[in-house]
């Protein structure tokens, strides 16, 4: 973090204001019916509501593939080492295996494990670059679909600030 | 006004696209300040880009996508002066579209 004379006090503000808003621990059951009404309503045509709801990665590429990973040097996964905000890391994943159809980004330790999945048609480039919410340090694991098979790579990024929030 | 800011620029054969939406992309975690109850989750659940009816990229997202989301791809066979249509659907079933050529 870069010293400044107010830094301790921005960084305490920080710290308050991330407690404040994750409140995952807390849930409390009225919480809990509430995320499952909210299940139940409709989802958008062809999103995997139930790989998004899964804990692990297992699950997640069950859910999604119903396959296994194995791992591969031939993924680049771009993150930080260090998240200030946690509420927008920037994270890009490119690959140079063959016939890529999936790229998927997964955090085991939000709350749900998927967080964003890409469709690769022939002709589009094995690449992606997004911004994701991170609720702690967690490993962060990029998924690559390659001729049918699936390979992944991962990084651990340190989060200063939790991002369950907006 | 379009929820949807969208650049495409083509050089020889590939179009880099980058595209930012306004969207709360609520988690579904966060407590509202003033109410103290959850804010319940919304946010975009597919993205789509369309080049002269092919899909080119679709982005499937989950509550852990930052607010305002941004996207970057690339894709080959489109030149300058072509059309890329993008649309969104969210968990509330809102949506919008914008169709913009390639710079």
């Amino acid at each position: 973090m870069k010293q400044s004379p107010d830094a301790p006090d921005r960084a305490r503000r920080m710290i308050l204001k991330g407690a404040a808003v994750c409140g995952v621990a807390g849930l409390g059951l009225a919480d809990m019916t509430l995320l499952v009404q909210q299940a139940l309503a409709a989802d958008a045509k062809g999103w995997p509501a139930e790989a998004f709801k899964q804990k692990n990665e297992a699950g997640v590429l069950k859910a999604l593939y119903g396959k296994t990973a194995t791992a591969s040097d031939k993924i680049d996964l771009d993150a930080p080492e260090i998240a200030e905000n946690g509420a927008v890391v920037p994270i890009a994943v490119k690959s140079s295996l063959p016939k890529v159809t999936a790229i998927a980004i997964l955090v085991p330790n939000n709350p749900y494990t998927l967080t964003a999945a890409y469709k690769i048609p022939e002709g589009t480039e094995a690449m992606v670059a997004n911004r994701l919410k991170m609720a702690k340090t967690s490993k962060v694991i990029a998924v690559v679909e390659s001729d049918g098979k699936l390979y992944a790579t991962s990084k651990q990024v340190k989060v200063t600030v939790g991002g369950c929030g907006g | 006004m379009s929820t949807i800011r969208f650049r495409a620029v083509s050089s020889g054969d590939t179009t880099v696209v980058q595209s930012l939406i306004q969207h709360p992309m609520d988690s579904g975690f966060v407590k509202d300040k003033k109410t103290g109850k959850l804010i319940p989750p919304h946010h975009i659940e597919v993205l789509e880009f369309v080049h002269s009816g092919k899909t080119v990229f679709t982005a499937l997202w989950g509550p852990a996508v930052s607010k305002n989301p941004y996207v970057k791809f690339a894709f080959k066979g489109a030149k300058k002066g072509d059309e890329i249509k993008v649309s969104w659907v969210d968990n509330e079933g809102q949506s919008d579209s914008l169709t913009a050529k390639i710079g």
